[in-house]
């Protein structure tokens, strides 16, 4: 412990669980806000601080930028889902009016539908795809195995050639044998398949990169999940200093984990313009938004789940096959949100690779496939022993703030009321069923704030990183008018340039949790400074200034209006930079959440109606309540499209993907909204300055589990496959009929 | 094709781009069509001239209230118009065959798809986008309502939201859940925001404003 450390005692957890802990910080930490602390702009409502911008139509997105002389990029792509190619020729489409330049992707071999032969630049999008169209290659077409059904076959054509299968992975697990043993001894094991299917991103704003060169400097605006990630990507493959490139991403048009690499679109982009000598704008359209910019990988999960007939669980065994198509990573997670002991878990997993688009993070990687099979087993397992479901969990889940979730969700939903498995009839019939989510979210370094005061009174916040619309801006912004005592209006945040402070590529709910706790320092340090000023015009101690309702003033009332104490600044403005530390001890590792979903199918059609989904989420310290609330919707509403519409569907001969649109790849609209419950749950964990964590992702991974076990409940089947389409729905319905 | 069906198809100049085709689109379909003999032999010589659809003509029409003149070839579509040409880039292009709404304007009053209207048909005739709908300095009460109730999240499809909430409202100042609904079924929200999209629908409706 320095000299400049200090102590302080801090109140964690939430209402039902609170511990006392005592912190060492250095000197230029803030005190950590606690459950004791007092608020007056965290945790309200308040309208995005660039909401102005966007219902105007004055935010500018990478799409939106347009450049005098700007050029029109795009890409010849191959038709075949497997080749090898004999020549690419650029020669004829040089030829058409506009079109400036032709750069080859060398490559010998294509290995799905859609991948990039050619980048080509021209001076209208008419004369870009009369010249795509001109571009001559020649290909020697080869078998493919674009579904995983199709890869998994014998004799399957093989997608890598350095590879003697198209299978990798673990296939006998760590513990297996003790797994093996234990499910022998269990007094009841459950056994089922769990399948998931494809699901693509598809952001609204396709993927998307304009260059611009200024001699060696090059700046590039792009909707990217992280500048700064772009900045170095670009960099390296271009073979030019980071210190010459900036990026730009001032809006975002939806990231949902496929933007957080550069994507060759961007360097060709630079490529492209630099050859020509005029900006180069590329921006991919619909369909190879969803064939090649990734997706979630699907997932078969065969698993076993012993079970003691009180309800206790026993071991668990996995073998999941999922496929990243020609990428690498197709893990579907099975997260310790039970309480199995870990030497009686054996997960294997088994990549398959296909010939199809590489997959990329998607919202909660592998969280939802592994959720919607764990939650399937649970379901099953407790039907098995004729126990409800929810107390089944509740017995198997030692978690403090899930247990304090089940109990609120279940009177949220009416769970008193629920019937028992397929005790309903009727044509409509109803159920109810539930699922839990474990998350990090918790951020850390590195993110770096800058927060200025200007003699005017104003204050601006900046991070160089990007706000893809969770409202990362707002979020720095309130943190910054908190600690300053001022009203949310008198900050303006920047974010979205990499000649700001370094910050986050925003995956893995990191953001907020990663730039609000350096934002808050930054306005510490700052307001420190400014105090100091006041301290000696006034001639009181520093210490005992507060910075309170747009005053700088002492207990007692002696002190100066914000704005009149600004005027004492006299270099122009105060500037400090916050740096985000590690974390603290935390009052708990993870972010713990429940749903619950009240479905309503239609036994003749097959089809779901979701009525109702209750969503309780652990949300740290709020520092938005409205935006806080549209991540859990927004998360919900996700999940509930993977549980019933959304499905990548390839085709067999050809290997193209059939629905890479917006018809016959269902995303949710109006029509399919349920009422939607969130109940946030104000927790002080402790591990930063502010308590903040992310939840962008963990509220999509218990959607589509809660839904399956609500329909289960209402038809008394399983089914046992995403989507849960209606002919699935009639399928299982049959299938109870004749098992009757 | 997503329309207000109050107004679809009462002015006879609204049609469709299915049936017209656009730009180099149109050049190349015609290769198929008329042969290769057609076309100049040397592209490179001049632009294909058996395309009628690839014409440059003068345009004129109102945009946000104000005249605008602009040159435009016979196959671009409004959309690409008003982002490209006049720099109006509130209107997305997300989809580009109407299926998801971002690029919503209104036209006479209409809810349109831009990118399925083609700019010649819109010669004389008054074009309003997310742009035009703050008057005077003074918002629109769907956009307030739409900051009030956080009806955003990533903002993309935000303008054409509005401009079909816009629409909705103009006709029907109290809808009910089930008309907001169908008047913005062509919207597509990859974010998740509908359900305050329906509450800043029903704040306008509620306070009475238009």
């Amino acid at each position: 412990m320095s000299i400049e450390d200090r102590k302080v005692k801090l109140v964690l957890g939430f209402a039902a669980d609170r511990q006392e802990v005592e912190l060492t910080i250095p000197d230029e930490e803030p005190t950590p806000w606690d459950l004791e602390s007092k608020f007056s702009v965290v945790g309200g409502k308040h309208a995005r601080v660039d909401a102005l911008a966007k219902v105007t139509g004055r935010a500018k997105y990478t799409h939106d930028i347009n450049l005098p002389g700007m050029l029109f990029g795009g890409f010849a792509r191959c038709p075949h889902a497997a080749a090898e190619i004999t020549s690419v020729d650029a020669a004829e489409a040089l030829l058409v009016p506009g079109v400036k330049a032709a750069i080859p992707m060398t490559q010998d071999r294509v290995r799905y539908a859609g991948q990039p032969v050619c980048a080509l630049a021209a001076t209208t999008r008419q004369a870009l795809a009369a010249g795509i169209a001109k571009v001559q290659a020649v290909y020697k077409v080869l078998p493919h195995a674009a579904r995983i059904d199709q890869a998994m076959a014998d004799a399957a054509p093989l997608v890598h050639r350095n590879q003697q299968s198209n299978l990798s992975g673990s296939g006998q697990p760590r513990n297996a044998e003790t797994v093996a043993a234990e499910l022998e001894k269990s007094a009841k094991v459950v056994r089922a398949t769990a399948r998931t299917q494809v699901q693509t991103h598809a952001s609204m704003e396709t993927h998307s990169s304009v260059a611009k060169w200024d001699g060696d400097k090059l700046t590039l605006w792009t909707s990217t999940q992280a500048t700064f990630g772009v900045r170095s990507q670009v960099a390296d493959a271009l073979r030019i200093p980071e210190a010459n490139i900036t990026v730009i991403c001032d809006f975002m048009g939806g990231g949902f984990g496929s933007k957080f690499g550069a994507g060759y679109f961007t360097a060709i982009a630079a490529r492209l313009a630099q050859e020509c000598g005029a900006p180069v704008k590329i921006a991919l359209d619909r369909r190879e938004e969803h064939t090649d910019t990734g997706n979630r990988p699907d997932s078969i999960q065969e698993m076993a789940l012993g079970v003691s007939t009180d309800g206790k669980l026993g071991a668990y065994s996995v073998k999941i096959h999922g496929t990243p198509g020609i990428g690498r990573g197709a893990g579907a997670r099975n997260p310790m949100i039970y309480d199995f002991p870990r030497e009686m878990r054996a997960v294997a997993q088994v990549e398959v690779a296909t010939n199809a688009g590489p997959q990329a993070a998607m919202r909660a990687p592998g969280h939802p496939q592994g959720s919607f099979a764990l939650e399937t087993i649970m379901d099953l397992a407790a039907e098995a022993i004729g126990m409800d479901p929810l107390e089944f969990r509740r017995i198997n889940d030692s978690n403090p703030v899930r247990l304090q979730q089940y109990s609120d969700g279940a009177k949220r939903i009416g769970w008193e009321q629920r019937r028992k498995n397929g005790s309903a009839t009727g044509r409509f019939r109803r159920g109810m069923g539930v699922g839990s989510s474990t998350w990090g979210g918790l951020g850390g370094p590195q993110a770096e704030v800058d927060c200025k005061i200007f003699r005017d009174g104003s204050v601006q916040v900046r991070n160089g990183a990007q706000d893809i619309g969770t409202g990362a801006k707002t979020v720095m912004a309130v943190v910054v008018a908190e600690e300053l005592g001022l009203p949310l209006t008198k900050v303006s945040a920047f974010m979205g340039n990499t000649s700001d402070p370094i910050g986050p590529a925003s995956g893995g709910s990191t953001t907020a949790p990663s730039i609000a706790p350096a934002a808050r320092q930054a306005a510490y340090l700052a307001g420190r400074e400014l105090k100091a000023l006041v301290a000696k015009h006034l001639g009181v101690n520093a210490d005992k200034l507060l910075m309170k309702a747009g005053r700088i003033s002492t207990a007692e009332g002696k002190g100066l209006a914000f704005e009149e104490a600004c005027r004492l600044i006299q270099s122009g403005e105060i500037s400090a930079r916050g740096k985000r530390r590690s974390n603290f001890r935390t009052y708990r590792d993870g972010v713990a959440g429940v749903q619950f979903a009240e479905v309503e199918v239609d036994c003749e059609y097959g089809l779901v109606r979701v009525v109702r989904i209750v969503a309780l989420q652990d949300a740290g310290i709020i520092i938005n309540r409205l935006q806080a609330e549209s991540q859990v919707n927004g998360g919900v509403i996700q999940g509930l499209a993977y549980a019933l519409m959304e499905e990548r569907v390839m085709d067999r001969q050809r290997g193209h993907q059939l629905n890479a649109d917006f018809e016959a790849y269902k995303v949710p609209g109006m029509k399919d909204m349920p009422e939607i419950e969130c109940v946030l749950y104000d927790i002080a964990n402790g591990g930063n300055n502010t308590s903040v964590c992310g939840i962008g992702e963990p509220t999509c991974i218990p959607t589509a589990s809660a839904i399956a076990g609500a329909i289960h409940n209402a038809i008394g089947a399983r089914v046992l496959s995403l989507p849960m389409t209606a002919d699935k729905v009639l399928a299982a319905l049959a299938q109870r009929e004749s098992g009757k | 094709m997503q329309q207000d069906s109050s107004n679809a198809g009462k002015n006879p100049s609204v049609f469709s781009r299915r049936g017209f085709l656009k730009g180099a689109g149109a050049a190349v379909a015609a290769t198929g069509v008329l042969g290769a003999a057609a076309l100049p032999t040397d592209a490179r010589s001049s632009e294909p001239t058996t395309v009628k659809a690839d014409e440059v003509v003068p345009l004129r029409f109102t945009l946000n209230g104000k005249s605008v003149e602009v040159k435009v070839r016979t196959g671009y579509t409004l959309l690409e118009t008003l982002r490209d040409h006049l720099d109006t880039t509130g209107p997305k292009l997300a989809c580009d065959y109407g299926a998801c709404g971002a690029c919503t304007v209104l036209l006479d009053g209409t809810a349109v798809n831009a990118c399925l209207v083609l700019a010649v048909e819109c010669a004389g005739r008054k074009v309003e986008s997310v742009e035009g709908l703050e008057q005077g300095g003074k918002l629109h009460p769907i956009q307030e309502a739409f900051m009030a109730e956080d009806a955003m999240q990533c903002g993309f499809c935000t303008s054409g939201m509005l401009m079909s909430c816009k629409a909705l409202l103009d006709r029907n100042a109290h809808p009910s859940h089930n008309e907001t609904a169908d008047a913005l079924a062509g919207n597509i929200c990859r974010c998740g925001t509908y359900f305050n999209i329906y509450k800043a629908v029903d704040r306008v409706a509620k306070s009475g404003g238009k």
